[in-house]
This record gives structure tokens, C-alpha cells and sequence, in this order.
């Protein structure tokens, strides 16, 4: 990464790496594999823990997928009962086909305050469309109020984590940034600043107090919108959300069409499910819900920007769509041995992880290198399917995605299915397979330790030898 | 009883000893094993790669070798796993492209058919002790097809504390993938190899003369990385490990 960002980087990077190449760099980097390695298995062995509680797991992990499915199945319903809901209650609904559509809504919005400065709330999908640099180019400053995402943006550094963005930091780190960089964003760091978490979170509550009281604007996303009232939810830990909810004038709320849910009774599921797979809590710490503006409580002023950017393509998918259910709990990251090795930068997407190999590909389509990549960057484990709270089968997912790339064509695959082509019809004529082994074992004693060509292989591992002769040849001579 | 003996083609090519083992080990249990000559591979790396088409010919091919015979047990947990896991995703994507139904029909009588060995043992044969002896200290690396596709359970484990003479040691991060996954290994060679390096060094620190796995393919990997090594631990396949008698030890 190069260049100096005004607030979040855009996104998709601008010429991002493939998985392989950029994972290589993080691997060697111990700091932030060592970052890496302790915060994922500290959230994991707690979330494993506070999962293992619920007697009902697997029956709310299926409910949860069930109401999604459902959800997707009719969502044209559901979008237009959720527009009627969210007017009744006195809101004005938007709908954005792409980031470009929905980056000029916003800003024409925030223009018509006559405002320069927004505070935001975490939102991945502003993140996805790159909105922080659009309103920029409009001469507009949004000041990001998760703590994780201050961390980002005053580091002039990309998020690597759906829920702890600068999960890459460690303290240090962070009080360096704090100190560094404060000041011209607002309010500095106070001198003498530590790397104790108390300090470094004071530090960030004073910055943006000042922020909070000043903001006319504010601007969110939501994970969840309820169609038949038309409330929106947020979930987050500190607070800082509830007052870009509360505080400002206009409230202005950007939210993927796949957030959508029925009811509110159907809110109940993901209140146990999200923070449980996500932060380990049994009980949300901030869970702020809003329905339309109320009178002299609250933003006076609410619009919600319907993103789509991709997401009917997804849904248009028999077996891709399912990503679509995903609730962003980022438990499959936390499990994840590639993310953890690879980092979240790896992923050349706002979205990393597993699911971020599996979304990022359909909502951006296969075409540039690094999107072509994704669907490989797994071992197909399953741990990510095993932890998702909506039982996205992620591996299915990949493989599938998978066929498609291959399908395509392009460099490296073209060879591959030749090579594939020529094995699997081996395969299917037994003689010429086994003559195939049979001269591999015969010609044992002239192969190479690191034969050319398996290079990549043999970097960091030996190749077993040949055996003096294959299984099948044992079997006729001893047994039949 | 009768089975027939589904090999692998890694194990085939490979790796004969874990499947001279299974036979002997089977036939000591009193089963009548069998090696229908037709098989070659059960389509996993074509299919994991993205190649569903090229792994179609390969279904059909494992359907016919197989018929007629009310188990087939492989020392495999992977192409255990994708004989039932992703042949009726297979079938029933041919079946969405109007190619057939033959390969879902396939799919749906091999599946419930085809036993990972751990599990013919114990499901089937009703067996955890099988009479081996192995003085050694073992430490177990429950492959990821095997634990969650398969759901292994403790199968293995309770086949493994049953052998005289071994001393189980716990493995630490057991759950967590050794980095092999088929072509992964060599489309993601940096990310592979660390996971790899890590699987090694927890196995390491167990103490135990011995890695024991349900999958050469994960065996290669993480014997690769040991051979490179130099590491005082070797990799072996459980079939080998349960075929060690008192009176003919595994060297
Ligand atoms: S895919 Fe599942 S586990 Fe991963 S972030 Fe989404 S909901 Fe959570």
C-alpha cells in the first residue's frame, strides 16, 4: 500500500495483489503474525466458550439461517414492505444499484445540510463502496467514532478485521498513533499517554466527545432492518454508535438490500446468536434501534440508502447466494488458519476472512487477479462453516466459486485444466494409471529431492519418495 | 464379511504400506477383503480445484467398481468425506445442467456405503481393541475432512488408547488444519508451509516419537516438513499403526 488517504483508503484498493503474493509478505511479518496469532485464538477460545452455554445452539444457528433463507427467497417483498414502513414512520428511503449511485446520494444529502464534517459509525458497507474518499473529493471530513476504526483511520491504514479492524495493532502500536496523529484531527493526545487500555481508551473518548457535540450529521449502518416497522438496529460495544445515532441533526443510514428481516420477533435469534459468535458476550453491550425521527428527540431528519452493488448478481446464485445471510459476526475469521497467517490486508477487500473469499468474488465479480485468487486462499477445513451462526457452508461456497475461475480461463488455468484434462482421463483408464506408477517406481532412484517445477513445494517441505512399487501391484502378487 | 478395499490413489501410488495394512489388519479381524482392480480416484483434487466436470467421469467410474458390495472401507478420511459429502453436490448440479440422473443415483448409493477405516472398525465391527501393541508415545492429528466432514469423533482415539504398549499424548491446536488441502498447498505455498510449520512444532512439543493420521495426504505434508526438518518425530498412517502385533512389530 502507498499513498497518503484522506480517512478510510478506498476500496478496492488500487492495485491490489493477489492472495498468494500478498499473504507471502504477511507471513513473514512475526509482528503481525504474533498480533495476529494471539487476538484470534483469545476471541475464539472465548466464543467457543460462551456458545458452549447455550443448550439450544444448533437449533438457533439453523433458525437463523432458516429466517435469512426465507428472507432472500422473497426479498422484493420485504424491501418494498420495509420502504412502505420506514416512510409511514416519517424516514426517506433511497436505492443505490451501485457504490457510485449511493456515494452521490449521501453526499448530495450532506450537502444540503450545508455541513462539511460527519461522524460515523462502523459501517462496513460505506467501507465497501468508499465513501469516506467520495465525500472527501466533495470536500466533506467524516471522522470515524468506532475506536477500532479511529485506530485505522488515523493510522492511514486499511481495516483487517470485520468487527476489530486494527486487530493488527497491538498497544503500542496504537499509543504511538494516538500520539502522532491526533492532533490534526482534532482534539490531541494527552501527554504522557501509556499503552495501558484505559489509557489509550480515555484518550480516544476525549478525541471524540468533541466530535459527538459538534456533529450536525451523522452517518451509519445498520445489521439489521426490520420490514414490518421499518426500525433499524445496530449492534456495537462502546457506545460511541448510540451517540452518532442520537446526536446529530440528520441521520443518514447506508445498508445492504441483505440486511433486511421480517419481524421483530425474528430479532430475538440474532440478539443470542451475533454477539455470542462475534464479541463472546451473552448480552450485546450497545443494541440501539431506531424507527423514523421522533419529535425533539433524536435526528429530526433520517434517510436510509438501499445498497445493492452486487448483491441480486449474488442472490441470482443457487449455491453462492448463501453469503448473503452472513450477519458479519466474523467468528470464520477468528478460526480462520489462513486469515490468521495471511492477515486481513491479504484479502484486497474490506471484507476478509472466509467470508470475505466467498462474498468479495460475487459482489465484485472473478475478473481482476485478486478476486480470481480468493476462492483459493482456503485449505477447505470447515472451520468457518463449523462456527458461522447461519450455517453458511463456506468450503461449498468456495469450491463452487472455484469452477467458476477455472471456468474462465486465464493464466495459470489454462494449463491447470489441461493438466487436469490429461489426469482425470488417466484416471479413468486404471492401466494407464497404473503404468503411470509403475514407472514412477521403477525410475525412483533418479528423482530429484526438489524435482524443477515444484518449486513452491519444496521450499519448506521434502517430497516422499517413490515406493519399489504401487499398492495394486503388492495386491496381484500376494492376494490374487 | 466381505469389503471391498478402496485404496486412494495417493495410498496407491505412494503410499502401498498403509494399504498392505489395511488388508492384513481387516483380514485379522476376519474379513474377507477385496480389490476391485477398476478403481483409480475418487475425483478430490479435480472437484477442490473447480474441474466438477473432469470428476464426473471418475463418479461414474467409482459407482461401477463399487456396485454390489455393501461396504467399501478406505484409509482415507478426505475421499471417504468426498464420496458423501460432495458426490450428491455433484449430482445434483448435473442433474440442474439436464445431464442425467445417473450420477445423483450414484451418489445417493455409494454414499451411506463407503466407511473411513476408523469408522468400519468401530461402527461396523464393533471393535476399539484390534489386538495391536505399538510401544511407543503417539500423538494424534485428527484430519479436518475426517473430524468435520466426517465427524470422526473419537474414533481413532479410542482405536489408538486400546493398542498395548502406546502412550497417547495429547496434540496442542489438534483441531487446527495441518495446511495441506490439496491444491492449496500449492496455489498458497507460504500460508500452507506456516501452517504446516506450526502443526509440526505443536507435535513436537508433545514429546512423541510418532505423528498418527487417518490421511497421507496430510501425512505428506507435515512428513515433508519433518523430513526437511530433520525433526526426531515420524509420520504414520493409523492403519500401520494398528497392524503392529507383538508378534510382528511395525519397525
Ligand atoms: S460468514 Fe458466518 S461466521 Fe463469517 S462473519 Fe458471516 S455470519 Fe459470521
Amino acid at each position: 500500500m502507498s499513498g497518503t488517504f484522506v480517512g478510510m483508503p478506498a476500496f478496492p484498493p488500487p492495485d491490489p495483489p493477489a492472495f498468494p503474493r500478498a499473504a507471502r509478505d504477511a507471513v513473514r511479518d512475526t509482528t503481525l503474525r504474533e498480533n495476529l496469532r494471539h487476538a484470534t485464538h483469545t476471541i475464539r477460545d472465548k466464543r467457543a466458550k460462551a456458545v458452549a452455554e447455550l443448550a439450544d445452539w444448533q437449533q438457533l444457528r439453523e433458525a437463523g439461517k432458516r429466517i435469512k433463507d426465507h428472507t432472500l427467497r422473497h426479498l422484493d417483498q420485504y424491501l418494498v414492505q420495509l420502504e412502505e414502513s420506514v416512510t409511514t414512520a416519517g424516514g426517506t428511503v433511497h436505492w443505490a444499484a451501485d457504490a457510485d449511485e449511493a456515494n452521490r446520494i449521501v453526499a448530495d444529502l450532506i450537502r444540503a445540510t450545508g455541513e462539511t464534517e460527519v461522524v460515523k459509525v462502523k459501517s462496513m458497507a460505506t467501507q465497501e463502496i468508499g465513501l469516506n474518499e467520495a465525500l472527501a473529493a466533495e470536500g466533506i471530513r467524516a471522522y470515524e467514532t468506532d475506536l477500532a476504526e479511529l485506530i485505522v483511520q488515523l493510522g492511514d491504514d486499511r481495516p483487517s478485521h470485520i468487527l476489530v479492524p486494527a486487530i493488527h495493532r497491538n498497544r503500542v502500536e496504537i499509543r504511538d498513533i494516538f500520539l502522532d496523529r491526533m492532533g490534526s484531527w482534532g482534539r490531541p493526545a494527552p501527554d504522557g499517554l501509556t499503552d495501558t487500555p484505559a489509557d489509550l481508551a480515555e484518550a480516544a473518548r476525549l478525541h471524540l466527545r468533541e466530535k459527538f457535540l459538534r456533529a450536525k450529521v451523522g452517518v451509519s449502518g445498520a445489521n439489521f432492518m426490520v420490514a414490518d416497522t421499518g426500525t433499524l438496529v445496530v449492534f456495537e460495544s462502546e457506545g460511541n454508535g448510540r451517540m452518532c445515532l442520537t446526536l446529530p441533526e440528520t441521520l443518514i443510514s447506508v445498508v445492504g438490500i441483505e440486511k433486511v428481516i421480517p419481524t421483530w420477533q425474528d430479532l430475538e435469534v440474532f440478539l443470542q446468536t451475533l454477539p455470542r459468535s462475534s464479541t463472546a458476550e451473552r448480552m450485546n453491550p450497545y443494541t440501539s434501534m431506531w424507527t423514523g425521527p421522533a419529535d425533539g428527540d433524536g435526528p429530526q431528519d433520517f434517510h436510509l440508502v438501499l445498497l445493492d452493488n452486487g448483491r441480486t448478481d449474488a442472490l441470482a446464485d443457487e449455491v453462492g447466494r448463501q453469503a448473503l445471510r452472513c450477519i458479519r459476526c466474523s467468528a470464520c475469521l477468528n478460526v480462520c488458519p489462513v486469515y490468521e497467517r495471511a492477515g486481513g490486508h491479504a484479502y484486497g477487500s474490506v471484507y476478509p476472512g472466509p467470508i470475505g473469499a466467498i462474498l468479495t468474488p460475487q459482489l465484485r465479480g472473478t475478473t481482476s487477479e485478486i478476486d480470481a485468487s480468493l476462492p483459493y486462499a482456503s485449505s477447505l477445513c470447515g472451520a468457518c462453516y463449523e462456527v458461522c451462526p447461519v450455517a453458511i457452508d463456506i468450503p461449498e461456497v468456495l469450491v463452487h466459486l472455484r469452477e467458476k475461475v477455472a471456468g474462465q480461463g486465464g493464466p495459470g488455468h489454462r494449463l491447470e485444466k489441461a493438466a487436469m484434462k490429461a489426469a482425470g482421463w488417466a484416471m479413468d483408464h486404471p492401466r494407464v494409471m497404473a503404468a503411470g506408477e509403475r514407472a514412477a517406481a521403477r525410475t525412483r532412484a533418479l528423482h530429484p529431492k526438489r524435482p524443477p517445477g515444484a518449486t513452491a513445494w519444496t521450499d519448506s517441505r521434502d517430497l516422499p519418495a517413490f515406493p519399489e512399487k504401487p499398492f495394486r501391484d503388492w495386491w496381484k502378487k500376494n492376494r490374487s | 464379511m466381505r469389503v471391498a478395499l478402496f485404496v486412494t490413489c495417493v495410498n496407491d501410488a505412494v503410499y502401498p504400506a498403509t494399504g498392505i495394512a489395511t488388508v492384513k489388519l481387516l483380514e485379522r479381524l476376519g474379513v474377507e477383503v477385496d480389490f476391485p482392480a477398476g478403481q483409480t480416484c475418487c475425483g478430490q483434487p479435480q472437484y477442490n480445484t473447480g474441474y466438477r466436470h473432469e470428476t464426473e467421469p471418475l463418479v461414474r467410474r467409482m459407482g461401477r467398481v463399487f456396485d454390489g458390495y455393501d461396504h467399501v472401507v478406505t484409509p482415507s478420511g478426505s475421499c471417504a468425506a468426498m464420496v458423501r459429502d460432495n458426490y450428491p453436490r455433484i449430482g445434483h448440479k448435473a442433474a440442474a445442467e439436464g445431464r442425467g440422473p445417473e450420477l445423483g443415483e450414484i451418489a445417493r448409493s455409494l454414499g451411506p456405503r463407503v466407511y473411513e477405516l476408523s469408522e468400519f472398525l468401530v461402527d461396523v465391527l464393533g471393535v476399539t481393541d484390534v489386538g495391536a501393541y505399538f510401544p511407543h508415545t503417539v500423538t494424534y492429528h485428527p484430519s479436518c475432512h475426517g473430524l468435520r466432514t466426517l465427524g470422526l469423533g473419537d474414533r481413532p482415539r479410542r482405536l489408538l488408547e486400546a493398542v498395548k504398549g502406546l502412550e497417547l499424548r495429547e496434540l496442542p491446536g489438534a483441531d487446527e488444519c495441518c495446511g495441506f488441502g490439496g491444491t492449496f498447498a500449492v496455489k498458497n505455498p507460504d500460508v500452507s508451509a506456516a501452517m504446516g510449520t506450526d502443526k509440526v512444532a505443536h507435535a513436537a512439543s508433545t514429546g512423541a516419537e510418532v505423528l498418527c493420521g487417518a490421511d497421507n495426504s496430510c501425512l505428506m505434508h507435515i512428513g515433508g516438513i519433518l523430513h526437511r526438518q530433520d525433526a526426531p518425530l515420524r509420520a504414520l498412517h493409523i492403519a500401520e499403526i494398528l497392524l503392529s502385533t507383538e508378534a510382528e512389530p511395525h519397525v
